[in-house]
């Protein structure tokens, strides 16, 4: 009975380590606990410092748990002061900051000037590795923190200066009238001095100065947040705390939503939204979000960039029926662009809902008129490149491309062209190596115009993928940045924007929407600017 | 036996070395990653620069591949693009995983080899036509389907079951996505259980243990089972790494931070050392469950010799 036993051992053997897997299980923190709140969450993309997050979940954390120098209205957008008492400058190029007195952050440290300004050193160093280094690119030394090439020859940047506890100096290297509202972006985040000192440790609980302060976090799984008991500022929690839970996929979080698990999901899935009212008994909201689809040009090939091919770019976006992709593929959860900027800005910031005018209105008579004046397009043939791997562009390529071609009464002049992966797409786009229009998303940094603009557009500018090139919109912009008074600042920028639209550098799709959805256990729950849910006025019930 | 062993797992070295290579050059073929950690702008380029540097990007690909196989033996799998070490997920992912894979080997063990041996016996009759029209149904229902359908009716609307798995991952939780998981492979074990069954029924030496007068019950439970069950082990073994490596679907909709759901966010993120340290792993799961098999092979039928 040889094999008789040996079953008796394999059963044996499974059923010990049954038991033993069953044992390692119940840490017991997901239970419910009275007055928190329990939102989705996703695994962050980088470790959780400021100067290293440039995606929404890690600054979901990071929103939390940090008060930076500005803060953005959660309604309106506008950059207040928030640890800054004032910020001040006589020539757009000089600025005086000087910080709210007894600030700290949430282990006890007092918060002072050296805070940010070894916060600021540290992410402007190429070799601290920091993807929001060139946030820091304005500040005079930043070319010897981090040189183009080479290793670095200074280790701090030389435009910053500690004058006193609460006061520090900063030298742009230009004049550059608005940029105390970028002050408000996670990357200017000051730094405990325990950040420096125990590296590990901190990223394994990040410490910070905002409304809530981190209690636990299990990497992967679960971070706990709790109000900051040394937080002065003006959003003192509504709740015990956060619980920010990881979920795989959003199906599996609105599932949970929907069986009650979950108090807040603002990552409903797209196909869900049509039933998302209904579903959640109302308690859904979805409004414009600082993150928009477009599409661009290569301007480096000359069949592109020859006189007359404005008409045929301008033809092309007036191909395109917005309204009816937006309405019929998305469900409404995006809005057709009418500028290059965002709704969130509101019109203090610079959004203006008359800029971008008949460019973007689907008309396709003279839209056919005009790419037949401009000398049609090149080679009679179209594709609109787009990464495939994530954000299902492909249905909005497919769909531009097919409106296109109804107007042009030519079945292949557009089709899509799918790129496999997001690291490859951006590749082909930095090396210059795109022979056709290709996807421009812009999410924003901070809500401003200008943060619309500068990246995008301007000659030489990082994110300038079309390596489109303008005098006349480069001179408007460097006017607007020695601009001290932000109003005319904006208003300069405007300026800028419209000739952008009208030589159809970028042809403006559409404003992608944020959307959360709630349990009937909580209640005020509103998105910031930023869509991330404003979790310190959320209320829970009972 | 034991130079069989030892011979067996020699031959996985360059099993070992090659599938790991070919991964490790698909992974790292796909494109430079640093492009993709920065969004939707161009990368400052000292940063770009002092990343490339620190991931050893810069160094030819067999070089890369030598340094990452070094580390390995150490323990050392690299870490992840946000931090985290690669070994750190996989203890959080592996324990998960298999927990999911027991509890679907589990259903699929018990759940196949009863159904097959019914239907094996009863070949012909009402149960066996009804065991093959659930089976076919079983087979030709995408998993995410199965998944989705019964996550919603009987996670969300009838609220049996939590509709996704929490932190804690309880087995009474991965019963649901348990079922879902092994409902594909539980049809193949039934029906390999059935034709074996009903084949080996009509051999000599059940003819003659039931001519011996033995009951039908030792009949059937040692001769039969026994000598049916070497195709089935056959499948079963392969199926425990088949299991672990197609989590993927059924971890993604339950929400079980396993084995699947690390592997499908490094693929999404391009996040290289999560893939290849996770594939490579696997690989070993495979390569042992394999051996395993083999050597079950002895213990249901002594005629098998190894040499």
């Amino acid at each position: 009975m040889r094999g008789a036993k040996s079953a008796t051992w394999i059963a044996g053997a499974i059923a010990i380590a049954l038991s033993a897997t069953a044992c390692g299980g119940s840490s017991g923190s997901s239970g419910a606990e009275a007055g928190f709140v329990r939102a989705n969450w996703g695994d962050p993309q980088n470790p959780l410092e400021p100067a290293n997050t440039n995606e929404v979940l890690g600054g979901k954390v990071l929103d939390q748990i940090f008060m930076n120098l500005k803060e953005y209205d959660p309604k309106t957008g506008e950059a207040k002061n928030a640890a800054a008492e004032s910020i001040e400058t006589s020539d757009a190029q000089n600025f005086t900051i000087k910080l709210k007195k007894g600030l700290k952050f949430s282990n006890g440290e007092p918060l002072t000037a050296k805070s940010f300004v070894d916060a600021w050193n540290y992410a402007a160093l190429a070799t601290n590795k920091q993807k929001n280094a060139y946030f820091f690119s304005d500040i005079e030394g930043y070319d010897k923190t981090s040189p183009e090439e080479g290793k670095p020859t200074a280790q701090t940047l030389s435009g910053l200066k500690v004058v006193d506890d609460t006061t520090f100096t900063v030298k742009l290297s230009k004049k550059f009238g608005t940029w105390p509202v970028r002050l408000g972006y996670k990357a200017f985040s000051p730094l405990p001095k325990m950040f420096f000192d125990k590296h590990e440790e901190y990223l394994k609980k990040p410490v910070g100065n905002g409304p809530y302060a981190v209690d636990s976090y299990e990497r992967g799984k679960l971070m706990k947040l709790v109000p900051n008991k040394y937080y002065t500022g003006d959003h003192k929690p509504q709740n015990k705390g956060v619980l920010l839970q990881v979920f795989t996929d959003s199906n599996a979080a609105y599932a949970a939503l929907q069986a009650g698990n979950l108090d807040v999901n603002d990552d409903i899935p797209a196909e869900q939204i049509k039933n998302a009212k209904n579903d959640l008994k109302g308690n859904y909201h979805t409004q414009p979000a600082g993150l928009y689809q477009a599409v661009t040009f290569p301007f480096y090939k000359p069949e592109w960039n020859k006189p007359g091919m404005e008409k045929v770019r301008k033809g092309i976006s007036m191909a395109i029926d917005r309204k009816s992709i937006t309405e019929k593929i998305y469900n409404g959860t995006r809005t057709p662009m009418v500028d290059l900027t965002s709704p969130v800005l509101g019109e203090a910031n610079g959004y203006d809902k008359n800029l971008c005018g008949d460019v973007c209105t689907y008309n396709p008579t003279e839209a056919k008129k005009l790419i037949e004046e401009g000398g049609g397009i090149p080679g009679g043939k179209l594709t609109i490149s787009y990464n495939a791997d994530k954000d299902s562009h492909k249905q909005w390529a497919d769909a531009a491309c097919n409106s296109i071609n109804k107007v042009l009464g030519d079945d292949k002049a557009c089709v899509g062209n799918p790129v496999g992966t997001f690291g490859d797409f951006r590749n082909q786009i930095t090396k210059g190596e795109m022979n056709g229009p290709f996807r421009a998303g812009w999410q924003m940094d901070y809500p401003h115009i200008e943060n619309f603009l500068t990246p995008l557009y301007k000659t030489g500018s990082s994110s300038n993928d079309g390596k489109w090139s303008n005098k006349e919109f480069d001179k408007l912009m460097d006017e607007a940045a020695a601009e001290t008074d932000i109003k005319k600042a904006t208003d300069i920028y405007k300026q800028a924007e419209k000739i952008v639209i009208q030589d159809a550098v970028n042809i403006p799709l559409f404003y992608q929407n944020g959307t959360v959805g709630w349990s009937d256990k909580v209640s005020d729950v509103t998105l910031n600017p930023f869509s991330v849910p404003v979790f310190s006025d959320i209320k829970v019930k009972g | 036996m034991g130079r069989y062993v030892i011979r067996r797992l020699l031959q996985m070295v360059p099993v070992f070395i090659g599938t790991t290579f070919l991964i490790f050059v698909m992974v790292y073929a796909i494109g430079d990653p640093v492009a993709a950690m920065f969004g939707d702008r161009t990368p400052d380029p000292a940063t770009a620069a002092a990343i490339r540097e620190s991931l050893h990007l810069n160094d030819p690909l067999w070089s890369q591949y030598l340094q990452y196989m070094a580390g390995i033996f150490q323990g050392d799998f690299g870490t992840s693009f946000n931090g985290t070490p690669v070994v750190e997920l996989m203890g959080n992912a592996f324990p998960n995983t298999i927990k999911l894979t027991l509890v679907a080997f589990a259903i699929e063990l018990v759940v196949g080899l009863t159904l097959g041996v019914i239907a094996g016996l009863r070949r012909g009759r009402i149960v066996d036509t009804g065991v093959l029209v659930f089976t076919l149904l079983v087979i030709s229902v995408p998993t995410f389907v199965t998944g989705y359908v019964l996550q919603y009716f009987i996670g969300v609307k009838l609220g049996w079951a939590a509709p996704a798995v929490s932190i804690d991952v309880t087995f009474d939780q991965l019963l649901l996505p348990g079922i879902v998981l092994a409902g594909v492979s539980l049809a193949y074990v039934s029906r390999l259980t059935r034709t074996s069954i009903a084949e080996n029924l009509r051999s000599d030496y059940i003819r003659t243990a039931t001519a011996k007068g033995l009951p039908r019950r030792r009949v059937v439970t040692v001769h039969l089972m026994r000598n049916s069950l070497i195709p089935v082990v056959t499948f079963l073994g392969t199926d425990i790494g088949g299991l672990m490596a197609g989590a993927v679907v059924t971890e993604r909709i339950f929400n079980i931070q396993g084995v699947g759901y690390q592997l499908y966010q490094g693929i999404l993120r391009q996040n290289s050392p999560t893939v290849v340290g996770f594939v490579t792993i696997l690989v070993v799961v495979f390569l042992a469950a394999n051996l395993l098999v083999d050597l079950l092979y002895a213990v249901l039928d002594p005629r098998i010799r190894y040499a």
